[in-house]
């Protein structure tokens, strides 16, 4: 493995903008290193050779003629998850429906990376329309984790949590509805970030639930994670729900708290999250970054917040319920698939058909379940009952934060489990999601920086700190200071102890 | 507590469009009673005074100026269609046989 891809992207960043290296030669080494490693990962769906390779050369021109590099990552290369259109580049989401499907326009999450010179190297593999906790939803088969191949690399966003911990990039972007950058962050040892709902942009990021879905940074430090949030966050008239107010200082307060002091800081613990279906081995990473939080000056107080146990219940009645509405725009008649178009079949037969033959088990099944949610007769029981408990859950959170500055809590249960042993058992599937959904229903921000690994299994494990809305910063001030300390205590980030072309445990 | 039929699994498939199989409706017919079975608690807190929240972010309207901005070009729209033909979305027939 080139030493170059084991770089932060700060680190590249700093080595391309004072021309040590050239962002041809950054970007080469991880085309490189995703032709070594990618038969085994599979974090790629498609692979935009000659477009990063041209972006990188842009880059490079700029800053030989010298002019300013167009944002702190320029150069850097990053995998997109494969839900943002991308102009000129295919956009599946993992679905057979969007085979071959070349979207004609950017997201805006895409227009700012590019405008930033940031080298988008591809398309990352997903659970279908981001539906899933393990990649295994796929059409295109399952992303394997750079920890042990024969685990799950978290879902939805597999394919990005992958790629930056087997160093085929620097920096991804995910979309978390449920959790889906968080809880591949922590099965894979990396970082992830869900801002608040409204600070990126959702234009381009084709919905599973619009009141939920969110873009975010993934990366293998707290301080990238910052600069790449700075890059795709802010104001964007072209979605409705776009907070208009200024990006949270996410850099100056990772900055800040790599400095390791977190005095006058309150942390709460939330209670609700430990006990049974928690592997020992989570919580027992989990309580020695607490221990290792107050160590570093924060004052640590359990928090209570009982309506977080109806999260979940909650979430798998709301997100079914938007995708259902969302997923009738697949309807085989303006883009992606269509089949029986044989002159014999109407419109509506065709429509069936398609949608049968595109869509996977997982999303059928949710769609299936939202329309029963909304059903005359079931929607006050189900979808009704759902949003009040989403009422209740900001209210507990809103209680929280006038007593605390950041809840923390594992990010998921238990370590990776293996690929194929929840497939037939979607309750089991959607446990993973636990502690990562209250920040969905609620709108706040919430990160995952990895604590360690299991003593039973040395699988990766994840911290989730959760802020109010708009107060991205302080994930960033405590989970950089705590990723200092963490770093310092065990002789370095836990990301470099990924076997170089994936073990088995 | 829900008990969802097969023959209301065949229903809702009708309903979001979905052409499923004989199998297809024993499997999720299971699946989808044992999900809706554990999301029913919700119905437990959900009580007369609390109001639902169907956004995080509380926004009324957001408007913006009547003015013409660029958007796709005819030709761009109609890349992706299954099938095009005089520059239109070529669609099956809409009406069936005892329409």
């Amino acid at each position: 493995m080139s030493e170059i891809v084991k770089l932060t992207a700060a680190e590249l960043a700093a080595k391309i903008h004072a021309r040590e290296v050239s962002a041809v030669e950054v970007t080469q080494a991880h085309l490189d290193r995703i032709g070594e490693v990618d038969d085994h990962v599979h974090a790629f769906l498609h692979v935009d050779t000659e477009g990063a390779l041209a972006a990188a050369g842009a880059v490079d021109r700029k800053i030989a003629a010298g002019e300013q590099p167009a944002s702190p990552l320029a150069g850097v290369p990053l995998a997109l998850k494969d839900v943002l259109t991308t102009e000129g580049i295919p956009t599946t989401c993992g679905s057979r429906t969007l085979e071959g499907w070349i979207p004609p326009y950017d997201a805006t999450v895409t227009r700012r990376l590019r405008e930033a010179g940031v080298v988008i190297l591809g398309k990352t593999n997903m659970d279908e329309f981001a539906m899933g906790s393990s990649t295994e939803n796929s059409a295109f088969g399952p992303t394997h984790n750079p920890w042990d191949h024969a685990r799950i690399p978290g879902g939805s966003g597999g394919g990005s949590s992958a790629s930056i911990a087997a160093f085929e990039a620097a920096l991804a972007i995910g979309t978390d509805t449920g959790g889906s950058i968080r809880q591949p962050g922590s099965v894979t040892g990396t970082v992830g970030v869900k801002p608040t709902y409204g600070g990126v942009s959702r234009y381009g990021l084709v919905a599973f639930s619009s009141s939920l879905d969110q873009a975010g940074p993934c990366a293998r430090t707290v301080l990238d994670a910052a600069l790449l949030h700075e890059v795709i966050a802010g104001y964007d008239p072209m979605d409705s729900t776009s907070i208009d107010a200024p990006v949270p200082p996410v850099v100056a307060a990772a900055w800040q708290g790599a400095n390791g002091d977190l005095k006058g800081v309150k942390v709460g613990v939330v209670k609700e999250f430990a006990g049974d279906g928690y592997q020992p081995g989570v919580l027992r990473s989990f309580e020695a970054a607490v221990e290792q939080l107050r160590a570093l000056g924060a004052e640590v107080v359990e928090v209570s917040c009982p309506s977080f146990t109806y999260a979940l219940p909650a979430y798998y009645l709301i997100a079914p319920s938007e995708a259902s509405s969302n997923l009738a725009r697949f309807d085989a008649m303006r883009y992606g698939l269509r089949v029986a178009d044989d002159g014999t079949h109407s419109a509506e037969e065709v429509m069936a058909l398609t949608r049968e033959k595109g869509f996977g088990a997982e999303v059928k099944r949710r769609i299936m379940l939202g329309t029963y949610a909304l059903s005359s007769g079931y929607y006050d029981a189900y979808y009704g009952s759902a949003q009040k408990v989403r009422t209740l859950i900001t209210r507990d959170f809103d209680a929280a934060f006038e007593k605390v500055d950041v809840l923390v809590s594992p990010t998921t249960p238990t370590t990776a489990f293996k690929i194929g042993e929840r497939v037939d058992d979607p309750m089991a599937m959607y446990l993973a999601d636990l502690c990562t959904i209250p920040s969905n229903l609620a709108g706040n921000a919430a990160m995952s920086v990895p604590s360690g690994l299991s003593h039973e299994d040395g699988l990766p494990v994840g911290l989730q700190i959760m802020a109010p809305a708009l107060a991205d910063d302080r994930l960033y001030r405590v989970g950089a200071a705590y990723e200092a300390a963490r770093n310092a205590a065990n002789g370095g980030s836990l990301v470099h102890e990924v076997p170089e072309l994936g073990g088995t445990k | 507590m829900p008990n969802i039929s097969r023959d209301e699994v065949a229903h809702l498939a009708k309903l979001a469009r979905l052409a499923v199989t004989d199998d297809e409706l024993d499997l999720f017919a299971g699946q989808l009673d044992q999900i809706l079975d554990s999301v029913a608690k919700v119905s437990e807190v959900a009580a007369d005074d609390v109001p639902p929240t169907s956004h995080a972010v509380p926004l009324t309207n957001v408007f913006r100026d009547d003015v013409v901005r660029p958007s796709l070009r005819q030709q761009q729209a109609l890349a992706g269609a299954p099938a095009a033909e005089e520059g239109r979305f070529r669609v099956p027939r809409i009406l069936g046989e005892e329409q």
